[in-house]
């Protein structure tokens, strides 16, 4: 997109036009470039390849790779290795925490798109209407996500803690909010959302400045109600920022890891396909084609979700 | 002090080719976690390269243990790396020119590394636990062969030379500290409230009715960090089916799905009623401080729980008796007792050193050192000096001295994978919902399939 708004005022433009693949500066200057530059953007463009290839695609491909075999870490990897589809069966058939596991990513999944998202746009809304104080707000409720993790998981400890905590002082309930399956998962639900409502509250802000002004104005001279503009006019021209925020709660809820694993490492309530993962590769466990293929399934779940993000996007772009 | 560490499964920094696995493709933390798994690498890396330079000399001396070693360390507290360094001086003076590099490894770190550290760059001599834990690298071949080093040893019982023995009747392992797992409680609340010990577990139960008469918990309990119910399971197992029935089920012989098992589940649920509610959420350390403030009467737990007491008259009101007895025909004889001790990588730098530095870590001499700064171990070498040992320290002597049979505890005398992603799982659901004993089992059983056939 910004490609292509660079491009227009281009005088060189109509010379490309039978070319929309090429990038923004080929065409008749090609020439006239000089080696250095050629070297400086061969470079630039093989680095990045070789770093993205090297450190996310050999590893993906490696690990569909190894979700095949039995490989235990140890030693090099053989035909006798290869298991075919057993792993696979294992996990869906023969591993008790991987159903939960599923469920448990989907209450993520619907908890942060149905409640946390809402309510960090919601909050940007109301930051952006410059209300007294409001770098003050935007502080604290940015506060939760610059916080390290071992700072989050001690602070709800303090809050959840069943002898000690201050949810049980006050309200006067025996709960064991971290211990109970029917409660944790729960509990580290509204601990997560107060770091995402954080977080997308930051990004839709700073999208909601980026909105011309005359917008607003002419819908509130054409008589729009406060939220009849935000709806009929601001949200839909916020619509990158949009898909943005689309794609980060999809993906911070699949990814979902650090604050359950700092809880009780992802276990009795709460697990999640991450932690799984996590406990079957890493450690002396070292069942790593179980674990390669429990990442194999939260990969093609993700990509699921990466796809229609890119469909989404391109066909905004024609 | 960590000794309690039979945990398998902690901390967080995997090795850079694993971790990938995690992400998707369009993850930042494939890259995040990349790095820092990369940096663990080049940690590992270093810390074995740190003996390259030097120790090339020693390597060729076969007969006469000279030039450096390496001695990879995973004793990261203050205390016992204090003592470790005290060990490491006092083996310099009469070492005759061998000299030793200690790298100390965060604990945690060590443990979810240790495939990758024995493959990579491994230090010469290393810290690792006895029993199925040592037995599984040394039959992949990453453990080097001591028995040579066990010819010159002297004051380990043969229970001890059994503990480190692998499967083709080879030495890999030299013991340093043991610590017993049994039934703790204050002398002075049994005294005060006037309790008995219990010999059998009918006893217990009447006790437990008096305890819960008093106002106290019977049995402190935790589970949050899944690996210390563990203890329980094994303290019934040894009781109800004893040490040959334990030793086969944990080795993967035995049927999970057998009546001989799921007694001790059912023996568990009864045990449950007095023990401590909500446990899951609930760390041993917690429990510990439960009994250590009178709240609770009893726990079941290794001897590391008085490092939850104060040094001095709150330490000293602490005691034990052994698990009680559930069937007089399997009595009490087994008991539980985890031995922390040093391996040999299998392609060592300087063989002679290691073996010359193993020797002696074997001695009275060294263990001595140890156990003065850990009240909560006690030296393996029958010969040690157990005059400066505390009353706990001396106890724990007599039980272990005294026992018929000594297991390790379940994830180090099963396989690793088999330990963490199978039967913490388990226990937790069952802590969680003890009734559905049959669900449970079969379970268990078909996992353990498809696990040990691999």
């Amino acid at each position: 997109m910004s490609e292509r708004s660079v491009e227009v005022p281009s005088p060189t433009a109509p010379l490309r036009a039978g070319r929309p693949g090429l990038p923004a500066r080929s065409g008749p200057r090609r020439r006239r470039r000089s080696t250095a530059d050629r070297i400086t953007i061969i470079l630039m463009v093989a680095i990045p390849s070789i770093v993205v290839v090297g450190l996310i695609w050999l590893p993906a491909i490696s690990s569909v790779v190894l979700s095949f075999t039995k490989w235990n870490g140890i030693g090099n990897l053989t035909a006798d290795n290869f298991i075919g589809l057993t792993n696979y069966q294992n996990v869906t058939t023969n591993y008790p925490p991987f159903w939960p596991a599923m469920t448990h990513n989907l209450i993520w999944l619907a908890v942060m798109f149905l409640v946390a998202t809402p309510i960090g746009m919601f909050l940007a809304v109301l930051l952006d209407k410059e209300i007294r104080a409001t770098r003050v707000y935007q502080m604290a409720l940015y506060m939760p996500v610059v916080l390290s993790l071992a700072l989050i998981g001690f602070i709800w400890q303090l809050i959840f803690s069943k002898d000690n905590g201050l949810l049980n002082a006050v309200t006067g309930s025996g709960i064991d909010w971290f211990g109970d399956q029917r409660y944790n998962l729960w509990a580290a639900l509204v601990a997560t959302s107060w770091r995402q409502v954080g977080y997308i509250m930051l990004l839709y802000l700073a999208g909601l400045k980026a909105v011309d002004h005359s917008l607003r104005e002419a819908a509130a001279i054409d008589g729009c109600s406060e939220s009849k503009a935000f709806f009929r006019v601001i949200f839909p021209v916020m619509r990158p920022i949009n898909i943005i925020i689309l794609v980060v709660t999809f993906i911070e809820s699949l990814r979902a890891f650090d604050l359950v694993w700092i809880i009780n490492k992802g276990r009795n309530g709460l697990e999640l396909i991450s932690t799984l993962v996590t406990q079957n590769v890493v450690g002396e466990a070292s069942r790593i084609g179980f674990g390669s293929a429990l990442a194999t399934v939260m990969l093609l779940i993700s990509s699921g979700f990466i796809v229609i993000y890119l469909r989404v996007v391109m066909k905004g772009d024609r | 002090m960590s000794n309690q560490n039979s945990e398998p499964l902690s901390g967080s920094v995997p090795s850079a080719f694993l971790s990938s696995f995690a992400s998707s493709p369009m993850s930042r933390r494939t890259m995040l976690m990349g790095t820092m798994g990369a940096a663990a690498f080049a940690a590992l890396a270093a810390c074995g390269s740190g003996s390259t330079s030097t120790s090339t000399t020693g390597a060729t001396a076969a007969s006469k243990a000279s030039g450096n070693v390496s001695f990879g360390s995973n004793q990261s507290d203050a205390v016992p790396k204090k003592a470790y360094a005290d060990i490491i001086s006092a083996y310099q003076a009469q070492s005759n020119g061998v000299t030793v590099a200690t790298n100390t490894v965060d604990h945690n770190t060590f443990q979810e590394n240790i495939n990758n550290y024995l493959q990579g760059a491994p230090d010469d001599v290393f810290t690792w636990f006895a029993g199925y834990r040592m037995r599984f690298f040394a039959d992949q071949g990453l453990a080097g062969d001591i028995s040579d080093v066990w010819s010159k040893i002297s004051g380990e019982s043969d229970a001890m030379k059994s503990a480190s023995t692998s499967t083709d009747g080879k030495q890999y392992f030299v013991p340093f500290t043991t610590y017993p797992w049994a039934v703790f409680y204050r002398p002075s609340v049994f005294k005060a409230k006037g309790y008995t010990v219990p010999k059998t577990m009918d006893d217990f139960y009447t006790l437990s009715t008096q305890i819960k008469k008093d106002g106290l918990v019977p049995l402190a309990f935790a589970d949050k960090d899944g690996w210390p119910a563990m203890g329980t399971f094994d303290q019934l197992n040894l009781r109800l089916n004893g040490y040959d029935f334990h030793v086969s089920l944990m080795a993967g012989k035995e049927s999970w799905t057998d009546q001989k098992v799921k007694n001790v589940f059912d023996a568990w649920r009864k045990l449950l009623e007095v023990s401590q509610p909500d446990s899951l959420g609930r760390t041993w350390q917690e429990a510990a401080q439960s009994l250590q403030k009178n709240e609770a009467a009893t726990y079941v737990l290794g001897m590391f729980v008085g490092q939850q007491f104060t040094a001095g008259a709150d330490r000293d009101d602490l005691d034990f008796f052994t698990f009680p007895e559930m069937d007089s025909n399997v009595g009490t004889g087994a008991i539980e007792a985890p031995i922390d001790g040093f391996m040999m990588s299998s392609k060592p730098k300087n063989a002679a050193g290691a073996k010359d530095l193993l020797a002696y870590l074997s001695t009275a001499a060294a263990q001595e050192v140890y156990v003065k700064g850990d009240p909560t171990v006690i030296a393996t070498n029958s010969k040690a000096d157990a005059s400066g040992y505390t009353v706990l320290q001396k106890k724990a002597v007599d039980f272990i001295g005294s026992a018929k049979n000594i297991s390790q505890f379940m994830d180090r005398d099963t396989r690793p994978d088999f330990a963490s992603t199978v039967m913490i799982p388990a226990i937790q659901t069952f802590i969680g919902n003890p009734k559905d004993v049959d669900g449970l089992v079969n379970s268990i059983e078909s996992q353990k399939k498809s696990i040990f056939a691999s």
